[in-house]
Order: C-alpha cells, then sequence, then structure tokens
C-alpha cells in the first residue's frame, strides 16, 4: 500500500488545487526560459538564415542591426572585385511603423538583393519567394497579414506573396521581405509636396550656381526623379553580406576589406556577438535575473507546500512510528508527495504551456536541453523543499499520538 | 519459547515528569510479571498512572529507572534502549488505545492492513488478513470507509483488530471498551483473553468496567503511581504480595 497515494487521494481536491498552482508557477518559469531562449535565437536565425560570410558596413560602426549603417550601393561591385569573394549581396534593413486596418503594423523591412536573392531561402509556411522585382513583399507570420493581401507603403501598394514563420528582428518586429530597390523606396519615401519643394530648390540654385550656366544640359536633367540624378547622392544600402569562396582564405579577404578607409568589416561570429552581447544582452540579463529569482520562489512555495501538508499529518505520522513504521517509510512518503507534486506540476506546466506559448509576442523556445534541465531543477526543488517536512516528521515522536 | 519465559516482566520501573516544582511521579516503583497465555486487567482511579505504565510496558515512553523485559529479553534499561524499539513495537507488541487512534487517510481495512505491510506481509495476504479481522469484530461491513464515517465504537473495534494483526506476544489496551455497548465491551474482553490464550501472548487491559472483570486471570490495582494485587504464579518475582 503506497500511504503517499492514500493521503493524495484522501486529499484529492486540494492536491489538484495545490498541484495545479505549481504548475502555473512553473509554467512561468519554462515560459521565461522560453523567451530567454527565444531571444537569443531570434538573433542568431537572422543571421544564420541570411547567411554569409562577412559583413561589410560603414566604417566604425556596429550596424547594420546595432546601429544605422550606410553604404554606398557601389560597395557590392568593388567587393566583388576583392579575390577569394564569391559573392557580394547587398542588404537593405530598417524598420519602419505603419498603420494598418486601423492598427499600428511595426515591420522590419529586409531587402533582398534581386534577382540573385529572391527569398528562396526564407522559412516559408505558405505562398512563394518573389517573382518580380517590385511591389510584392514575403511577410512573417507575426505581422497577422494574410496571403494575397494588400498593404500601402509608400505610395506603392504591395501584395503579400508569401508567408514567414519565426523571422523575427532582435526587437521581436515581424520582418517583411522586399527587393533592395522597394525597400530603398520605402524607407526614402518622401510626400509629394516635399519632393515639389526639392525640385523648386533645385531650379532656384540652377539660376544662381556658375556651373548650371556654364552646362545648360545639365540645367535639363533637373527635372528628373531625384534618385536618378547623376549628381545627387543615391540611396545607400545599410551593408553587405560577402560570401567567401570556397578555398579561400576569410581572414585574408576581410583583412584586405578592413584597409578599405570607408568600411568596418565583421565576421559572422563577430556580428552574432554584436547582438548577443550589444542589442539583446540587457533584456537576456533581465530574463535571466528574473528565471532566477522565479526559480528560487517555487523552490520557497514547494517548501512551504510540503511542510504545511507534513504538519497535517504529524499525527498519522507519529502513529505511524507507534505502530512501528521505519522511518523509511516515513521519509518515502513525504519525498513522493513531493515528488508527485513536483511531477505533475512540471507536466501542467509542459501541457498548459504548449498551448499558451504560442499566443506569447515574443517567440517563446522550448529546447529539449531547456526542458530536462528544467525537470532536473524540479526535482532538485522538491527533494530539498521536503527537508523541512521531514525534519519535523523525524521529531515527532510516537507517544505525540496519544496527546491532543 | 516456554511458557516458563515471562511475556512481561518490569522492576521497579518509575516515571517522573517535569522536573523542580512542577514534577510530578507517575510511576513509582512498579513491578510486575505476567506469564505467556494470560490477560490481566488494570484498574485504579484516573491519574493513577496506568497510562503512563501501558506506554513504559509498551516502549513509547521510557520509564526514568527500572528494567523492562519482553518476552525474556531485556528491552528498556532506565531510558536507554537495549534493542532497536520501533522494530521490536512493530513485531511484539499490539496497541488499542484510549482515543481510538486510526490514521484518517486511510480506510478501516487499510488501517489493519498497513500494520501487516509495515511487518513484511505481501499486500494480498495483508488485505485478505486484515478482513478477516475486521469481520471478527463485526465492522467488516465499514472496511472500507475511513475514519471519519464510523461511530467511536467502530473506530476503536478497528483499532483492537490493527491491535491484533501481527499475532503480537504483548497486547496493551487502554479502556478499549470505553465506546462501547457492555455487550460489545465484553465481547472485547473475551476476545483478548482467547487471542492471549490461543497465541500464548499475554494482555494488559485498562478498564473501568467491573461487569467484565471476570473475563481476566488477574487483576492489578493502581494508586499514586503504586501497583499492588496480581497474579500468584511461581514465577511471579516481582509482582508486590
Ligand atoms: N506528559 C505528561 N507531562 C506531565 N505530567 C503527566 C504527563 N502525562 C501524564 N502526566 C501525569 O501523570 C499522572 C498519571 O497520568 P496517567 O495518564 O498515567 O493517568 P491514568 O491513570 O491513565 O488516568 P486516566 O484514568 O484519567 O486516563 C497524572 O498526574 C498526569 O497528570
Ligand atoms: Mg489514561
Amino acid at each position: 500500500m503506497n500511504l503517499a497515494v492514500k493521503d493524495i487521494q484522501h486529499n484529492l481536491g486540494r492536491f489538484a488545487l495545490t498541484v495545479l498552482g505549481i504548475g502555473m508557477l512553473l509554467m512561468i518559469v519554462m515560459g521565461m526560459g522560453g523567451i530567454y531562449r527565444g531571444l537569443v535565437e531570434d538573433a542568431t536565425l537572422l543571421l544564420e538564415r541570411i547567411g554569409g560570410d562577412l559583413w561589410v558596413v560603414q566604417r566604425d560602426t556596429r550596424g547594420p542591426f546595432a546601429e544605422i549603417s550606410r553604404v554606398p550601393r557601389t560597395l557590392a561591385h568593388r567587393l566583388l572585385a576583392v579575390p577569394g569573394v564569391q559573392s557580394a549581396r547587398e542588404f537593405v534593413f530598417h524598420t519602419i511603423q505603419r498603420q494598418h486596418e486601423g492598427r499600428p503594423l511595426r515591420m522590419s523591412v529586409l531587402g533582398l538583393s534581386w534577382p540573385q536573392d529572391k527569398g528562396q531561402w526564407l522559412p516559408l509556411v505558405a505562398g512563394r519567394p518573389l517573382a518580380q522585382n517590385h511591389f510584392e513583399l514575403i511577410a512573417d507570420k507575426t505581422l497577422g497579414l494574410r496571403l494575397h493581401e494588400r498593404i500601402q507603403l509608400g505610395k506603392e501598394t504591395y501584395t503579400v506573396v508569401g508567408v514567414t514563420s519565426g523571422m523575427a528582428s532582435t526587437a521581436g518586429d515581424g520582418m517583411i521581405f522586399v527587393t533592395v530597390w522597394d525597400a530603398q523606396v520605402i524607407q526614402f519615401d518622401a510626400p509629394g509636396e516635399a519632393i515639389r519643394l526639392e525640385r523648386a530648390a533645385r531650379e532656384h540654385r540652377s539660376r544662381t550656381e556658375d556651373i548650371f550656366l556654364h552646362q545648360p544640359l545639365l540645367a535639363e536633367q533637373l527635372a528628373r526623379p531625384t534618385a536618378d540624378l547623376p549628381a545627387a547622392a543615391s540611396p545607400e544600402l545599410s551593408a553587405v553580406v560577402v560570401r567567401i569562396a570556397p578555398g579561400a582564405n576569410q581572414e585574408k579577404v576581410a583583412s584586405t576589406i578592413a584597409s578599405w578607409s570607408d568600411v568596418s568589416v565583421f565576421t559572422k561570429a563577430g556580428q552574432g556577438e554584436l547582438l548577443l552581447k550589444g542589442m539583446v544582452d540587457k533584456s537576456r540579463r533581465q530574463l535571466g535575473m528574473f528565471r532566477t529569482l522565479l526559480t528560487i520562489i517555487a523552490a520557497v512555495v514547494m517548501s512551504l507546500i510540503l511542510y504545511t501538508l507534513t504538519l497535517d499529518k504529524l499525527h498519522s505520522i507519529a502513529l505511524l512510528k507507534l505502530i512501528g513504521a521505519p522511518n523509511r517509510t516515513i521519509l518515502g512518503m513525504i519525498l513522493q508527495q513531493a515528488i508527485v507534486l513536483g511531477a505533475v506540476g512540471y507536466g501542467i506546466a509542459y501541457l498548459v504551456g504548449q498551448k499558451v506559448f504560442p499566443h506569447f509576442p515574443r517567440r517563446v523556445v522550448l529546447t529539449n536541453e531547456d526542458l530536462l534541465r528544467l525537470a532536473i531543477i524540479v526535482l532538485g526543488i522538491s527533494v530539498i523543499s521536503s527537508v523541512l517536512g521531514i525534519w519535523k516528521a523525524m521529531r515527532a515522536a510516537p507517544n505525540d499520538a496519544l496527546m491532543g | 519459547m516456554n511458557d516458563d519465559v515471562l511475556a512481561i516482566e518490569t522492576r521497579g520501573i518509575s516515571k517522573t515528569y517535569g522536573a523542580g516544582h512542577t514534577e510530578v511521579v507517575a510511576l513509582c516503583d512498579a513491578s510486575v510479571a505476567i506469564p505467556r497465555g494470560r490477560t490481566v486487567a488494570l484498574l485504579g482511579p484516573s491519574g493513577a498512572g496506568k497510562s503512563t505504565f501501558l506506554m513504559a510496558v509498551g516502549l513509547i515512553n521510557p520509564p526514568t529507572t527500572g528494567q523492562i523485559a519482553i518476552g525474556g529479553v531485556p528491552v528498556l534499561d532506565g531510558p536507554v534502549a537495549l534493542v532497536n524499539l520501533r522494530r521490536f513495537r512493530r513485531k511484539h507488541i499490539g496497541y488499542v488505545f484510549q482515543k481510538s487512534n486510526l490514521i484518517p487517510f486511510l480506510s478501516a481495512r487499510e488501517n489493519v492492513q498497513v500494520a501487516l505491510e509495515l511487518n513484511g506481509a505481501p499486500a494480498r495476504q495483508a488485505r485478505r488478513r486484515a478482513m478477516e479481522l475486521l469481520d471478527e469484530l463485526g465492522v467488516a461491513p465499514r472496511a472500507e470507509n475511513t475514519p471519519a464515517m464510523l461511530s467511536g465504537g467502530e473506530q476503536q473495534r478497528v483499532a483492537i483488530a490493527r491491535a491484533l494483526a501481527n499475532r503480537p506476544s504483548v497486547i496493551l489496551a487502554d479502556e478499549p471498551t470505553a465506546a462501547l455497548d457492555s455487550h460489545r465491551g465484553r465481547q472485547v474482553m473475551e476476545l483478548f483473553r482467547d487471542v492471549a490464550h490461543r497465541h500464548g501472548a499475554a494482555a494488559i487491559v485498562v478498564t473501568h468496567d467491573h461487569r467484565t472483570l471476570e473475563v481476566f486471570d488477574a487483576i492489578y490495582q493502581m494508586e499514586d503511581g503504586t501497583i499492588t494485587g496480581g497474579l500468584a504464579l511461581p514465577t511471579d518475582a516481582y509482582s508486590s504480595p
């Protein structure tokens, strides 16, 4: 006969409520760990999925994710000329917040370097990669955009042709993917009035500055769109992602590029470091602290519960000692209840978590390793927290059963 | 063991509770010798020290001084245990207390069964024997009820079943029939006597019920911690005249 189980059966309602409470607490601990893991994973996954070996950014910046970086479009061509570079992809990345169907929509825009990159590498759950170089976009499902939905960005309307899952920026904003050209149009979109004012200012300069008087043909060009003007600066990229040719020495390529005075180079690992140590470090540490505190709280709560469960049984324990039950029987009863409490609580945490975590705004990643670690911690807590109860039980004298 | 061996033998046991001006001498130089197969009654006014004596003999609350031997084995010398008391209790002693003392989260049957299982009986066998005992005491119909659902008398009978479960060589009962009607009370006393006779056990029963006294082989009187009366037997070396 298992005394622990009999006692639980006798107080089933109370035990169920207790275990539910513990389960919820453990679920939060589990979720906290999952958010922590999700944060790290979002950051590394992004780099992993984008691929590439070297990130070339504006000199002395830590871009393009941690801060703004601007490099000229021509950089990609220059990089292609470096021996050992297999490909150099233009990379545009920025975050916008627009109103869509009455709700704020915060998205990170990532430019794909058309036509080499149509987004084939994206984890699509619906739709297809880009098929034309304009007005198509792929959106992450966290943004809540449906396939074939149309969305106005700047002066153009874009159609959602693909949906990804798990593509979020380090801030947790869902990503959209368009061609680099479209990304720049979205980024540098100016209202019509601003363009008219700029054009008027240009015409004014053409009448006052010497260069236009000497070269009348140049003045004719002024009517063209700003971005097309040869003299005006063309929109810039955030970075260029370089892939090293097989067999080439990455360090050598990197040092060649680093010697250019207008750019800085990071390896993929270096870029990952920037994300983890820089951007998400504080939230990561915050979550870590919170998780540790919650674990301690769970341990304290479980100790108290097991202690009161034992106090309630003290008379029975004294009686068991009286009829000759060895300490092992009594210890076993308390320990088994502690472990049942921990195990069932953990099970509830896991099952409820499976239902609840997907609705969290940020990704919650439950890795097997983390789950196992938590399981071991819960087991440890169960055993440690029963110590107080066991201590009390061991002090119960057989003749306590005859008092009161 | 043969019948010459004393089931219970105490030599000058005393018990003092507290110290200084709160000191209470509950037991004073009490010596008894009870052979196997005998049932004795212990009478005395309230506060005489009957329960204290029973708890000392039952190895629950050791005496301050004096020796106790059970089945010829010295088990206590003053407060010093000479054997593993808990194991000894489990194997050799069955208790019924003044208040019924059942485990609230176990059914009547399980309360009896647990005592058997603690002594190493396999679950199925323990279960069968528990049912037999409950049947013998007339509480088999309530076997699956928890103590809270039983009347005081029924609880007491379950406690008696538990006390007899392991066929103890010593049965100690502290007013076991207080919650029973006189008919049931007499039945229980006879049961103790029969069990003692059949299994060569010794029973000490504290009682206030003078109508059942003829069931016993001997009667001890207790007053202010001192025991008088008892058996007139050749081996009876330590009991007072
Ligand atoms: N734990 C204790 N601490 C101090 N004094 C105690 C304790 N237990 C019993 N006593 C005292 O010892 C004396 C004997 O008590 P005991 O319980 O043995 O009497 P009893 O004969 O069983 O009485 P009753 O018939 O009322 O059950 C009493 O004076 C009692 O107050
Ligand atoms: Mg008493």
